[in-house]
């Protein structure tokens, strides 16, 4: 595809920098002594309190990185020192936590430039992790940091600024720049790199306006794009982060860092890492135009596969196809993207799936006529902004995507969310009076967008849509609107967390995948529903649990390294089917992971090795999940809506195979039978399955049949700390001690 | 090419192949592409073995399925 516009030419926001950074009122300037990695930890993380404008530094020791690792690891142990049982997500002693891990920034492998974010979530009350892309987590790492924790509460809006070059961290109020991310993204990027060249050096952390009013506020990371001369974001979407960031009063996170060299990992067998990367650049290279096609369209690729397999989320989960799919699917993507040009979110990553739909004009609220990049949509943007709320017109999903983003606002979130409330118009719960006018009928874009605006201005139902399904269910019961059992059937959340995109209907492992986390039901700890429906590789209880023991616990192993888990199974070796039936664990890139691994840090390691480092911190927080108050087997019972068919609409849509199932599966006949009657059957089944599933899944994890860590599990993984061993105690019956 | 039976597979029924456990009608000359198709599997990273046999990518039109096979399409994860 020729591209027709200048994917350069874009509304600037630079104009007023100067005498936006002259406003700034520096509150404390504290020195620090930059340095290197070395294998890849730098063995000190930053604490900084920017209420009390107190910086410390703090040793890594031999035992955090044995047991806790790095990345989601740190920032768990760090928050589990930080708060108390009784600590709320707005308590200033709640802290964000930013971790790259140790195989962070090195530019050898692709997929290696992620940083986690620990904080405990507006939505849920527990920790929530997430895996962002961008500059800041590397290039904090290459000052000389394994981690940062935020603490405290300033009054008035301030930037924290780790500068290496000039060896200084600053706290500054900086009243005067707009925070929406789009803008603060690039004008904190020229107010701190030294010139042009240096935009590349300069990371940027921000949230905007929606993130002031809504619990599913997200963080946006930037990162400088040369070729398009623009700041780029990736968000640490999941769980309101952004909302913490911003009753902090953090206007921004900044990172000034030093120009990237090979090896600033410091590795130690640097050949080992190239190695296997240029496996991998070379797989990329060669394959991925007839497998996933990340490079040109990136997770949108999706889109209509999900279709095909009835997975896609349309109507709030109803369905899991529509007849105008084709109208938000890959080819439209692939045409809206700017092609040819790099979008990796780090360098070295030949994957390059941080797509940019360039030249977008901004059709509503504050930035009307605005020209911007759009940065996506992913699958789950255009699933959740588009199917699930019945809007299938790329225009206003790009329109919504750009509005999420720099609102600092999380599209899956916010999908969901709009997805419920549209159903509850539609079935009377909401009528025009109660949404301040607002006609949330399905497919309809612009009252679907004006929310956001709403939720920035902090007014207006926006705000009640903006604090989250969980939320919304009881406000509305509470008000008399509808039955909250009801609503908590098709209200998609679990723990407060809103799902991400995909249908998980008829396949109990992904059901598990869901619920059974320890978030929330986001899809990043396990994607099972090929391997499960389609495929039918795991058909017993068994082998569900043993699935829903490896990926959870490999995939958290992203997480502790700073990788991106996309490069692992979205591009396979030309010879991977010789695998058979474990091709889709990819062994080949598990056996480059081993070699990266020891080629950074020295250590030798295997895939065992791999999901023990994972097991013990994946253990811990769901204890710390514990001492929040949130667990046993009632805290993983997903909404019905997931788990099968609801309401007589449901049903009926796909008749033939729900009344296949009643007689092959059940041993009911389901001739003379009414519809709800066969959808009670069908419940019954499907609810007693899920039981066994915990069953099975708690077993397996060395879990209590109420879902908690026996005391021999803790033990195990070396995280049997006085006061962790204290928080599970209550819970345990004599035997399980 | 046809792909050989595998002995110890049993045929459930004549005229019925197997797919990822499932029935499925069989029909003379019947293709993994043609199964795919049927089935509407338009996902591009899949492994098939047809009776335990691989069959290789770009070979999907040729590979003819007999009667009573176990055809095993695995979709790789991808995505999520």
């Amino acid at each position: 595809m020729t591209t027709t516009y200048d994917y350069k030419t874009r509304t600037s926001y630079t104009e007023d920098v100067a005498r936006q950074k002259a406003a700034h009122k520096v509150l404390l300037r504290h020195p620090f002594e930059p340095s290197l990695p070395v294998r890849g930890y730098t063995n000190r993380t930053l604490h900084i309190d920017h209420s009390t404008l107190k910086v410390t530094e703090k040793q890594v020791t031999q035992q955090m990185k044995d047991i806790f690792i790095g990345g989601r690891g740190f920032g768990l142990w760090y928050l589990w020192n930080a708060v108390k049982p009784t600590t709320k997500w707005n308590d200033p002693e709640n802290e964000i936590v930013i971790s790259p891990g140790p195989l962070a920034g090195n530019t050898a492998y692709a997929g290696s430039g992620k940083s986690l974010v620990v904080t405990l979530s507006p939505l849920t009350g527990i920790p929530i992790d997430s895996n962002v892309g961008g500059y800041f987590g590397p290039l904090m790492k290459f000052c000389g940091y394994d981690a940062l924790e935020i603490q405290g509460k300033a009054q008035r809006d301030v930037v924290v600024v780790i500068d290496g070059p000039k060896k200084t961290i600053t706290i500054e109020e900086a009243p005067e720049e707009n925070y929406d991310s789009h803008i603060a993204a690039e004008v904190f990027m020229h107010e701190y790199a030294d010139d042009e060249k240096d935009f590349v050096n300069v990371s940027v952390v921000s949230a905007g306006k929606g993130a002031d009013h809504s619990r599913i506020g997200c963080l946006n990371f930037s990162w400088y794009d040369p070729k398009r001369g623009a700041a780029r974001l990736k968000q640490a979407g999941r769980g309101g982060i952004g909302r913490v960031f911003r009753d902090k009063k953090l206007k921004a996170l900044v990172v000034h860092g030093f120009k990237l060299k090979p090896d600033m990992n410091q590795a130690a067998d640097f050949k080992r890492t190239t190695a296997v990367g240029r496996v991998l650049a070379k797989e990329i290279h060669d394959f991925d135009d007839q497998q996933c096609k990340m490079r040109k369209i990136g997770t949108a690729h999706l889109v209509e596969i999900m279709d095909a397999y009835d997975l896609l989320p349309v109507h709030n989960f109803q369905y899991g196809q529509h007849k105008d799919t084709h109208k938000i699917a890959s080819p439209v993507w692939e045409k809206r993207f700017t092609q040819g040009i790099f979008d990796g979110c780090w360098y070295g990553c030949h994957m390059a799936c941080a797509k940019g739909a360039d030249c977008h004009r901004v059709k509503t609220g504050p930035y009307k006529g605005h020209l911007v990049t759009v940065d996506g949509p992913e699958y789950e943007t255009a699933a959740g902004l588009g199917s699930n709320c019945g809007i299938f017109d790329p225009d206003w999903i790009l329109e919504s995507n750009f509005y999420c983003d720099t609102y600092g606002i999380d599209t899956i979130s916010y999908g969901t969310c709009c997805a419920f409330a549209m159903e509850c118009f539609e079935r009377g719960i909401l009528n025009l009076e109660r949404t301040g006018g607002l006609d949330l009928t399905w497919g309809n874009a612009e009252a679907h967008v004006e929310m956001l605006h709403q939720m920035a201005r902090g007014q207006g139902f926006g705000v009640i849509v903006g604090q989250g399904v969980k939320y919304m269910q009881e406000y509305f019961a509470a008000q008399g609107w509808g039955d909250l059992q009801f609503m908590r059937d098709f209200g998609m959340q679990v723990k407060g967390l809103e799902y991400s995109q995909y249908q998980s209907k008829e396949s109990l492992a992904q059901q598990g995948g869901y619920a059974l986390t320890n978030k929330g039901p986001q899809h990043d700890e396990a994607w099972l529903i090929f391997m499960d429906m389609v495929n039918n590789q795991i058909p017993t209880f068994e082998d569900k649990a043993e699935a829903l023991h490896y990926f959870p616990l490999f995939r958290t192993w992203f997480g502790l390294m700073g990788l991106c888990k996309l490069p692992w199974n979205d591009i396979e070796p030309e010879d991977n089917a010789k695998h058979g039936k474990d091709a889709a664990k990819v062994p080949d890139h598990v056996y480059n992971y081993t070699e990266l691994y020891a080629g950074i840090t020295g250590q030798e390691a295997t895939i065992d090795d791999f999901l023990r480092m994972s097991e013990g911190v994946y253990n811990f927080q769901r204890v710390f999940n514990l001492r929040m108050g949130v667990g046993g087997r009632k805290s993983d019972w997903p909404p019905y809506r997931s788990m099968g068919p609801l309401t007589v609409e449901e049903y009926e849509s796909r008749a033939e195979r729900y009344d296949k199932q009643l007689k092959e599966l059940i041993g009911v006949d389901p001739e003379g039978k009414t519809t709800e009657e066969k959808i009670a059957l069908h419940r019954a089944w499907r609810e007693d399955r899920y039981n066994k599933l915990c069953d099975a899944v708690y077993r397996r994890r060395g879990w209590t049949n109420n879902a908690i860590p026996t005391l021999e599990t803790l033990r195990k993984f070396k995280i049997d700390f006085p006061e962790v061993v204290e928080v599970v105690k209550p819970y345990l019956e004599d035997g399980e001690k | 090419m046809t792909v050989p039976l595998n002995s110890e597979f049993r045929i459930p029924n004549p005229g019925t192949i197997i797919v990822n456990g499932e029935p499925m009608p069989w029909k003379d000359g019947m293709t993994v592409a043609d199964v795919l198709k049927i089935r509407n599997y338009i996902f591009r990273m899949l492994v098939v073995q047809v009776n335990g046999e691989l069959v290789k990518r770009g070979t999907y039109d040729q590979a003819k399925i007999p009667d009573g096979a176990n055809v095993e399409v695995i979709h790789m994860i991808s995505g999520g």
